[in-house]
C-alpha cells in the first residue's frame, strides 16, 4: 500500500503533461484536450486519482500504456520472463565460479591464487557494469566476432512463445541451431550481470571458509583422518554456505538494478530496458505500474529467501 | 633543548594513539596503501584540473580532428595524447575534468546523507517510538525498490542534470547510514557511561552527539568511505542512461554514455572514461576495506 502511494504520488511531480506530451508538434483543439483528459481521469482532484488507483490495482489492473495502449501488466509478463532468464543465468554463473574460487583462495591463503582471486573480486567488486558490457562487445563480439551483442536470438528464427524462457522455447521448437542462438546471445549479458554478484560471492565464501576451517569440528574431522576433499566438501562447504546463502538474497534487488544496465547494454528485451524506453517516451502508467510491480516482485522473493534460509540454518527456526 | 625535555617527559611505554593505531594498519596492507595513492592522485587531478588539463573540456579546439586517436595508435598526437571526441573536445582534458566531477558527486552524497543518516538514526535510536516505525518504515520503503531503479525514477521527477543526480543517488544510500547509525546507537544506549551521562544531567542533544555518536563512528566511517565509491558507481549508471550529467559536462558516465554507438569507430572515446571509473572505484574500495580492517581488529580476517 505504502508503495502504490510512493510510486503514484512521485509520479504525479514530474514537470509535463502526458497528454502535451502525446500532442507533439500537431495542435489539438483545447476541447480534445479537455475530453482526453477526462478519459484518462485527469481532471478529477488527486486523492479521487489516487483512490481510484488503488481500487485499479486491486482489481489487478496496473494502468495502461499512454504509447502502446496494451495493459501495463500484460506487457510486464510478456517482457518479465526474459529478465528472469537473464538474471538467473547470471546468479547460476556467479554461482558456479564464485563458490569454488572463494574456497580455493580460501584454502591457498596468502599464496599467488589467493591474491589473484581476492585482486579480481575487487576489480569485479567495483565494476562499472554498463563499461563492462560495452568492453565484452567490443573485445568479444566486434574483435573476435564470437558471440552476438544483442537481443536474446537470431533474428532468422521464429519462435513461439510458450514459457517466455528463450532457452526452453528454443528447445521446444525443435528449430536446428536455434538452441545454441539463443545460448550465443545470453552468455555476454549473463557474464556481464553477474560479474557483481560473483565477486560478492567469491568474497563471502573465502571469508566464511576461512573462518570455519579453524573451527574445533573441522580439526576434529580431519583429525579423525577424513580426506581433504571430504572435510572440505561436507563438512566446512555445508557451514559456509549459510552466509553465502543470505548474500545471494541479498543480490535481489542489485541484479535487477543492474538488469537495467545490463538490459540496456545489449538491447536486451526485459523489463529494464522497458523502463528506460517508457521513461524517454514519457509513458507514466508504465513507469508507475512497472516500478510497482519490480517492488513487489523485490519484496516477494527477499521474504521468499527469509524462509528458505529458515530452512538451510535450524538455528534461526528454533530461535523465533 | 627544548625537544629533549618534551622527550623525556613523554612516558616511556605510551599506547600508540588511535590515529596512530589507524595509520599502523592502513599502511601495513598493500591493498589500501595503493588506494590512498591512488585516490591522492586522482583528488590532485580533481582540485588542480584547471592547470593540469591542456585544453578546455567543453570547447571544440579540435574539430577537425573528431574523433582522432590517442597517441599510442597510428595517427595519434602529442597535442591531444587521449584523442579526441566526437565533438572535437580534447580526452584527456575532459577526463582530468571528469575527476573532479566525479569525485564531487561522491564525496557531496556521502556527506549529505552521512549527516543526514546521523540525525535520522539518533533520533530513531533516542526517540523510539512512533517516530522510529515510522522513519524505519520509510527506509524500509525506500529499500524495497532496487536502487538505480528508485534513481531513475527521481531524475524522472526532478530532471536530469548534476545537482539532481547527486538527491536521485543520496535517497537511495541514506538508509543503510540511519540503519546502522540506530543499530550502533541502540548498543549504546543500555552502556553505563551513557546512564551516568544521563545521571549527570546531560541534555539530550548533548548526549546524543558528543556521548554516543563518537562510539559509533568505526563502522560509519567505513561505510562512508564505501559509499563514496557507490555513489560514483551509481552517478555513473545515471549519466550513461542519460539520466545524470548533461553535456558538455565531462562527467565519466555520461561521456560514454554519448559515445555508446562510437564504440567500433573509436573505442577509445568509450573505454578511457569507463576505466576512470573502475580505478577510482577499485582505489576507494581497497582503502575502505583497509580502513574497516585497521578500525575493528576483531573483523580482520584477511
Amino acid at each position: 500500500m505504502a508503495l502504490i502511494a510512493l510510486t503514484f504520488f512521485s509520479l504525479r511531480l514530474v514537470p509535463g503533461d502526458p497528454i502535451e506530451v502525446r500532442r507533439g508538434e500537431r495542435g489539438i483543439s483545447p476541447e480534445r484536450l479537455a475530453q482526453l483528459r477526462h478519459e484518462m481521469g485527469l481532471d478529477q482532484p488527486l486523492y479521487q486519482q489516487f483512490w481510484d488507483y488503488v481500487k485499479q490495482i486491486a482489481h489487478g489492473d496496473f494502468g495502461t500504456s499512454i504509447v502502446s495502449h496494451t495493459p501495463v501488466l500484460k506487457e510486464f509478463m510478456a517482457l518479465f520472463p526474459a529478465t528472469v532468464e537473464l538474471t538467473l543465468a547470471a546468479m547460476l554463473f556467479a554461482i558456479v565460479i564464485g563458490i569454488p574460487a572463494g574456497m580455493l583462495a580460501a584454502l591457498r591463503r596468502g599464496k599467488a591464487t589467493d591474491y589473484v582471486v581476492t585482486g579480481a573480486a575487487v576489480t569485479g567488486n567495483s565494476m562499472p557494469i554498463f563499461w563492462w558490457g560495452l568492453l565484452l562487445i567490443l573485445l568479444v563480439s566486434v574483435k573476435m566476432d564470437i558471440a552476438p551483442s544483442g537481443d536474446r536470438i537470431d533474428l532468422l528464427y521464429d519462435i513461439p512463445s510458450i514459457t517466455g524462457f528463450m532457452l526452453i522455447d528454443t528447445l521446444l521448437s525443435d528449430q536446428d541451431g536455434a538452441f545454441m542462438s539463443a545460448l550465443s546471445h545470453l552468455v555476454l549479458p549473463m557474464i556481464v550481470l553477474g560479474t557483481i554478484p560473483l565477486a560478492v560471492i567469491t568474497r563471502i565464501t573465502r571469508s566464511a571458509m576461512l573462518e570455519i576451517l579453524n573451527e574445533d569440528y573441522v580439526r576434529t574431522a580431519r583429525a579423525k583422518g577424513l580426506s581433504p576433499l571430504r572435510v572440505v566438501g561436507l563438512h566446512a562447504l555445508r557451514n559456509a554456505l549459510i552466509p553465502v546463502v543470505t548474500v545471494i538474497g541479498l543480490q535481489i534487488s542489485s541484479l535487477i538494478a543492474g538488469a537495467v544496465q545490463t538490459e540496456t547494454v545489449f538491447s536486451w528485451p526485459g523489463i529494464g530496458h522497458w523502463l528506460i524506453e517508457s521513461l524517454g517516451r514519457r509513458d507514466y502508467p508504465v513507469l508507475q505500474g512497472g516500478v510497482l510491480l519490480i517492488s513487489v516482485v523485490v519484496v516477494g522473493l527477499n521474504l521468499f529467501i527469509d524462509l528458505l534460509y529458515g530452512l538451510i540454518n535450524p538455528r534461526i527456526r528454533h530461535g523465533r | 633543548m627544548a625537544a629533549d625535555i618534551a622527550v623525556a617527559r613523554t612516558p616511556a611505554q605510551a599506547p600508540p594513539s588511535f590515529l596512530a593505531e589507524t595509520w599502523r594498519g592502513l599502511t601495513e596492507n598493500r591493498g589500501a596503501v595503493f588506494g590512498l595513492v591512488t585516490i591522492i592522485l586522482v583528488g590532485l587531478a580533481a582540485i588542480f584540473a584547471d592547470f593540469i588539463a591542456p585544453h578546455s573540456y567543453a570547447e571544440q579546439l579540435f574539430r577537425d580532428h573528431t574523433l582522432a586517436p590517442p597517441v599510442w595508435v597510428d595517427g595519434g598526437s602529442w597535442s591531444y595524447p587521449f584523442g579526441v571526441d566526437q565533438a572535437g573536445r580534447d580526452m584527456l582534458s575532459r577526463l582530468i575534468h571528469g575527476a573532479r566531477i566525479s569525485l564531487t558527486i561522491g564525496v557531496a552524497v556521502m556527506v549529505v546523507s552521512v549527516a543526514m543518516g546521523v540525525v535520522l538514526g539518533l533520533l530513531a535510536a533516542f526517540r523510539g517510538g512512533v517516530v522510529d516505525n515510522l522513519l524505519m518504515r520509510l527506509m524500509d520503503l525506500i529499500m524495497s525498490v532496487p536502487d538505480l531503479v528508485l534513481s531513475v525514477v527521481v531524475v524522472a521527477i526532478i530532471g536530469p542534470n548534476l545537482i539532481n543526480t547527486i538527491w536521485a543517488v543520496l535517497i537511495v544510500f541514506l538508509p543503510r547510514y540511519v540503519r546502522l547509525v540506530r543499530a550502533s546507537a541502540l548498543a549504546e544506549l543500555p552502556k553505563d557511561y551513557v546512564t551516568a551521562a544521563k545521571v549527570a544531567g546531560v541534555g539530550p542533544i548533548r548526549l546524543m552527539f558528543l556521548t554516543v555518536l563518537p562510539n559509533c563512528m568505526a563502522p560509519l566511517i567505513v561505510q562512508a568511505t564505501l559509499g563514496i565509491s557507490d555513489a560514483m558507481l551509481q552517478a555513473a549508471a545515471l549519466g550513461f542512461l542519460g539520466l545524470g550529467a548533461q553535456p558538455p559536462v565531462p562527467e565519466w558516465g555520461s561521456m560514454l554514455g554519448e559515445a555508446r554507438s562510437l564504440l567500433q569507430r573509436a573505442p577509445w572515446v568509450v573505454t578511457l572514461p569507463g576505466l576512470c571509473i573502475l580505478v577510482t572505484v577499485v582505489a576507494i574500495n581497497l582503502f575502505g576495506d583497509g580502513l574497516r580492517d585497521a578500525l575493528d581488529p576483531k573483523l580482520k580476517r584477511g
